[in-house]
């Protein structure tokens, strides 16, 4: 039955594709830092395997094949672009390191943590180090980058480009650093991790397919840095936040698409399982007895999610936490956040009070959530005309429908005086 | 891989520094060259002198014309160089992390083209 066998050997190169890219492109690209020639020779034995699997049949071990058939067209385009001395230098490099791995045979090594590290290094520009990511690990073109991150993809892929071009010029290293170097360095692996996930979660109705994905890889990268990592706590402290934010994925809109704010979500419609997993990360994160940002968030999930089988936040928890949090970050949302938790403890005047004040330096006038934050908290006080003005505020800087729809509600709502 | 680090710093204020921080300085400079050269990195290097005996020649037309320098006119002045031999990027920043100039100014690490 040649046509079973079709779509079972399409169905290996494409799960292959899914699961080993970022290997593969790791491994093409250690030994000359050749990150973008890894991605064109893998790109080209993918096209071999769907041309010749379907017909020949799936090879034993589809990686094996695929990174043998990359080599040859690694070295292939090493000698159409080089010429000089260079080239027999760059060729030596390629055949000796490679050799070397195919002692090591059949195992092939996971370097992809390496390859993160590359991209995530200081010398490349912050901004394009998520996508950098993205786009080496798990294959992401330009173009779905671009949109993710509301850039053109044109730009993107100039960028992306021009990322590429310094890793392999300038020499940054594939290495995963050692002790001293780790902490500065995970950091900004772990940020461009997270910023993968909250470009995916901006898409709550999972209405659009790629950011979706963008969330669900982040996690992906996440659970593969801790089972490579197995010691930093930071990294368990990011998967945990990221799993608890996941849990509650469904739960932000109601069946007609409402927006639903965390203190009204139904606890019955949380991922228990992502949830428990988020748990027992979060308690292993605690035993390094090293605290940061992420494994602070984390732990203000979860005792939002308390509620599950309490029936209420643990809000003197979170206010506690949050003071935490804005004493490593200063960060102004942190802020916004703790004022929020300060107006449950301690009622709503002591959270206005505790709200900061926009200024040039904090962004806070356009950031929605404060101005929402602000308007109920002044709604709650009586103060209709100030809670107007704030609810107008936030309203016209709500970029999704359903939040700006539910603000409208709650602007309405506010000028009922028995509310109060 | 070779590495050319540039070191960069204000020329004002190493004109008040005192014989003994120009001393100290000195002596810095010599020990990290002598580290350099024992771990086998240091291939070339040297300081210059300031940047009011800075030169420059063009030549837009065939005709060269030779004007005052520095070319460019900043607070911080290219002050000397070193020529290093390392294994990759990391390695070369780790050098220029231990610089003196690094606490005086600023070290540019620039890789050499391969040719």
């Amino acid at each position: 039955m040649p046509r079973e066998d079709d779509q079972s050997a399409v169905k290996i190169a494409e799960a292959v594709a899914r699961r080993s890219y970022g290997k593969l492109v790791a491994i093409l690209a250690a030994p000359t830092r050749d990150v973008a020639g890894a991605e064109d020779a893998l790109s080209e034995a993918f096209t071999s395997a769907l041309a010749e699997w379907p017909v020949n049949g799936a090879p034993r071990s589809p990686e094996a094949w695929l990174l043998a058939v990359a080599r040859r067209r690694m070295v292939d385009a090493v000698r159409r672009r080089q010429v000089g001395t260079a080239v027999s230098d760059h060729l030596q490099l390629l055949a000796a390191e490679w050799e070397a791995r195919a002692s090591e045979a059949p195992h092939i090594p996971d370097e992809r943590l390496a390859l993160m590290f590359a991209c995530a290094h200081p010398a490349i520009e912050p901004g394009i180090r998520a996508p950098l990511i993205l786009q080496t690990i798990l294959g992401f073109d330009a173009q779905a980058i671009g949109s993710a991150f509301l850039v053109s993809p044109a730009a993107m892929g100039q960028r992306l480009a021009r990322a590429k071009n310094k890793i392999r010029r300038a020499g940054i290293p594939f290495r995963v650093p050692d002790r001293t170097d780790m902490r500065a360095r995970l950091g900004a692996v772990l940020e461009a991790v997270y910023a993968t996930y909250t470009e995916g979660w901006s898409d709550p109705t999972g209405a659009v397919v790629r950011l979706r994905d963008l969330a669900e890889e982040a996690i992906w990268l996440g659970r593969l840095i801790v089972a490579l990592l197995p010691e930093e706590a930071e990294a368990y402290g990011l998967l945990a936040l990221m799993l608890y934010s996941h849990a509650r994925r469904g739960a932000r809109r109601d069946l007609a698409g409402e927006f639903v704010p965390l203190a009204d979500q139904d606890p019955a419609v949380w991922d228990d399982g992502l949830i428990d997993e988020a748990e027992a990360l979060l308690s292993r994160a605690s035993a390094f007895d090293a605290f940061d940002r992420y494994q602070l968030e984390a732990a203000i999930q979860s005792a939002h999610v308390v509620r599950r089988r309490t029936g209420a936040s643990d809000w003197a928890a979170i206010e506690r936490l949050y003071d935490g949090l804005c004493a490593i970050t200063g960060s102004a949302v942190a802020a916004v956040n703790r004022a929020v938790a300060i107006a449950q403890t301690r009622g709503a005047a002591a959270g206005l009070a505790a709200l900061p004040e926009p200024s040039p330096g904090n962004r806070l006038v356009e950031y929605q959530p404060y101005w929402a934050a602000r308007a109920e908290l002044l709604s709650r006080l009586g103060d209709v005309a100030a809670a107007h003005e704030a609810y107008d505020q936030a309203i016209g800087l709500a970029a999704e429908p359903a939040v700006r729809s539910f603000l409208q509600k709650r602007r309405a709502q506010s000028s009922i005086p028995s509310k109060v | 891989m070779q590495y050319m680090l540039l070191v960069y710093w204000d020329e004002a204020r190493q004109a008040v520094a005192t014989t003994e921080q120009k001393a100290a300085t000195f002596a810095a400079y010599s020990a990290y060259t002598e580290a350099m050269t024992k771990a086998g990195a240091f291939v070339a290097g040297s300081g210059l002198q300031d940047s009011t005996t800075a030169t420059i020649v063009r030549a837009p037309d065939g005709k060269a014309q030779v004007l005052n320098g520095p070319y460019v006119e900043s607070k911080e002045q290219l002050a000397g160089y070193y020529l290093i031999e390392a294994a990759d990027l990391d390695d070369a920043l780790a050098w220029a992390a231990r610089c003196p100039g690094a606490e005086q100014g600023t070290v540019e690490i620039r890789p050499l083209m391969i040719y």
